[in-house]
């Protein structure tokens, strides 16, 4: 029978009089690289405490291969912790940090050569076994705190934010190595983070969190192109606003108007009829500008006008204002020299379709 | 450390120096002066009424190879180590639970640790001595809840020298231990849990070779003052429970045999530091 890497049924854990975890619900499948997304405070950090057994749940069950893991210690759950400080043991070298967890399970030493060996190789760290964890540099502090996890060959890794200390280079190289890693040792990866491009990039699928709740889970590219809520949508990456109410209904399309701008089309969100109050929700990069006011082929066409133009290199990004109060972020790839970049104060259409927006009930 | 040493200026240098003028004067006035004269008196011999002859000579130190003396210095280790280990048996668990607990509560328990410390040592142990009298507090209260029939004797024995000694030094344990756990990041000792130490091994294997130099600190503090200890065997000590401390308190003031005093200080000194030597060179302080 094939269960759930892990499962969570319906935890609840609370500090004091705040619900750190409200009836969380989850299921993560073997082999899988699964990230908990969500501010501070959302609960995500408790959610990993709560599995890697360091706090215990005020409800609920929580299983590992099926088995349920509530009552077991943390020394005997078949889980490992990269810390988000990495906690490396200062007084033993990053072999004997590497090694920890097969001494402690008794593992001969032959083997505990061989596997050492093999995981240092793995995150390239051959060689420097015998120097202490002062004597390294960040990244590679954060490879032996991978390293020492993935020795032990758990059900289950846990990762507490693990490039959150890294500067911006290092984290995208480490990105892609640790999603990498993940592939190839082929074992269920959790990690904790707030950094929403993480999460896309090394993901299988993400659960984003908030205030103990979840909110969505999903392939990376479900909930960046159909977020369930308008948190989700203003939580992972940039998107415009714009709230109105709906005004008709046809079909799986509505009209929605907003105050001081054109009548938008777009989808129905789910459970909404006319006079629902609803937002549009549209990623900066699916919008398209042009400088006629009559151009066909779009759902939409809104008149805006350029307050701030910003070259970035690889592309062009514009703060349009449009109607009195709204400011939107439009992307424009710098795909080839002939594009036409337009200048602040000048006045442009701003144009997309119904499916390159999501409208939510508000 | 040596780079920034060597590439001082003449000015700082000399600024340096007038900076440690002060502690070399006292250093010198209060440390190398009076031992330099112990050292002189304990290779002098001793007149015939107790004075001291300056003529050179090393018998004071021969003397002291005597089965007596080598006794009493075995005894004053003995005494000096168990009382070492039992104020690290007792001390640690109640350092990591002081260095565990709210920080509210810490202040209030490392308080309670040094209350002792403001009332006079000697005081102190007058008060030992009333609890361990024959008709004292503990057998007065022994005898009336029935564990014994009659008296036990307790003052007057190197269980009491024991006593005091745990007594009085267990503070200069509790303090440097409680330092040294304090400083432990919890999440180490939640990264031994999560790679699957129980938590015998989280102690051994994390706690207490991060501890360390509390843990030597705390045995150097401790060991040093019991092993020259005067005031505890002489007031809870019987005649026969003499300590290095006591001897040479006897040869100056009862024998009024300076230099074998002397010699028996120096050889006291020279044991310490030869103690401390080897253990910096076998590396130390280091966690």
């Amino acid at each position: 029978m094939s269960h759930a890497s892990v499962e969570l049924r319906e935890v609840v854990k609370r500090h004091g009089s705040t619900v750190a975890v409200d009836h969380l619900s989850l299921s993560v499948r073997r082999g899988e690289f699964f990230s908990i997304l969500g501010p501070s405070g959302s609960g995500k950090t408790t959610t990993l405490r709560l599995i890697a057994g360091f706090e215990r749940p005020d409800q609920g069950d929580m299983l590992i291969d099926g088995r349920s893991i509530v009552d077991v210690p943390p020394n005997l759950r078949p889980v490992n912790l990269v810390f988000q400080q990495y906690a490396l043991f200062p007084h033993l070298t990053v072999f004997g940090n590497v090694a920890f967890g097969l001494e402690m399970r008794g593992v001969a030493r032959a083997e505990i050569q061989s596997r050492v060996g093999e995981a240092l190789d793995m995150v390239q760290l051959a060689g420097k076994g015998d120097r202490l964890p002062t004597q390294l540099s960040g990244g590679e502090q954060q490879r032996v705190a991978l390293a020492r996890a993935l020795v032990n060959r758990p059900a289950v890794v846990l990762l507490d934010e693990p490039l959150g200390a890294l500067d911006q280079q290092l984290r995208q190289e480490m990105q892609g190595e640790l999603k990498a890693i993940q592939e190839q040792v082929g074992l269920t990866f959790v990690c904790v983070t707030h950094h929403q491009e993480e999460a896309l990039t090394m993901s299988d699928r993400v659960a984003v969190m908030d205030h103990g709740r979840l909110l969505q889970v999903g392939a990376p590219q479900d909930i960046y192109d159909a977020p369930a809520s308008l948190f989700v949508a203003e939580f992972i990456g940039l998107s415009n606003r714009l709230d109105g109410r709906i005004a008709a209904v046809q079909g799986t399309r509505c009209r929605i108007e907003a105050p001081g701008l054109p009548a938008i089309q777009a989808d129905v969100p789910e459970g909404a009829g006319p006079g629902s109050a609803v937002s549009i929700v549209v990623r900066p990069e699916r919008l398209h500008l042009s400088q006629q006011a009559t151009v066909s082929g779009f759902d939409n066409v809104v008149p805006a006008r350029v307050a701030k133009a910003v070259y970035n290199g690889h592309e062009m990004q514009y703060q349009l204002r449009i109607a009195e109060r709204l400011l939107w972020t439009v992307r424009v790839p710098n795909a080839d020299g002939g594009q036409k970049r337009f200048l602040p104060g000048e006045a442009v259409m701003v144009r997309w379709n119904r499916g390159e927006s999501v409208a939510l009930t508000r | 450390m040596t780079g920034s040493r060597t590439s001082t200026s003449p000015a700082a240098a000399g600024l340096a120096a007038w900076l440690l003028a002060p502690s070399l004067v006292w250093m010198g006035l209060f440390c190398i002066l009076p031992l330099s004269i112990v050292f002189l008196i304990s290779v002098a011999s001793r007149g015939t009424y107790g004075g001291v002859e300056w003529t050179f000579t090393l018998a004071n130190y021969r003397d002291l190879v005597d089965p007596l003396y080598l006794y009493i210095y075995a005894r004053s280790f003995a005494l000096a180590l168990a009382t070492t280990g039992l104020c690290l048996g007792l001390g640690f668990p109640l350092a990591y639970y002081i260095a565990r607990a709210p920080a509210r509560w810490q202040g209030i328990w490392l308080m309670l640790v040094l209350i002792p410390f403001w009332t006079n040592f000697l005081v102190r142990t007058y008060a030992w001595m009333n609890v361990l009298r024959a008709d004292g507090l503990l057998n007065t209260i022994l005898i009336g809840t029935g564990v014994v029939a009659g008296p036990i004797e307790m003052l007057y024995s190197d269980a009491a020298v024991l006593i005091g000694l745990v007594y009085g030094y267990l503070p200069f344990m509790v303090l440097p231990l409680y330092v040294a756990v304090e400083r432990i990041d919890r999440s180490l000792i939640e990264a031994a849990r999560d790679l699957s130490a129980s938590g015998w091994a989280v102690f051994t294997r994390v706690i207490v070779p991060l501890a360390k130099p509390g843990i030597v600190a705390g045995c150097l503090l401790v060991f040093i003052p019991s092993l020259g200890a005067y005031i505890t065997p002489d007031l809870l000590g019987g005649a026969r429970s003499m300590m290095i401390g006591n001897f040479i308190q006897h040869e100056y003031l009862v024998v009024r045999d300076w230099p074998l005093g002397s010699a028996a200080s120096f050889v006291l000194m020279a044991i310490v530091l030869a103690g401390l030597w080897q253990y910096q060179r076998t590396g130390g302080m280091k966690p």
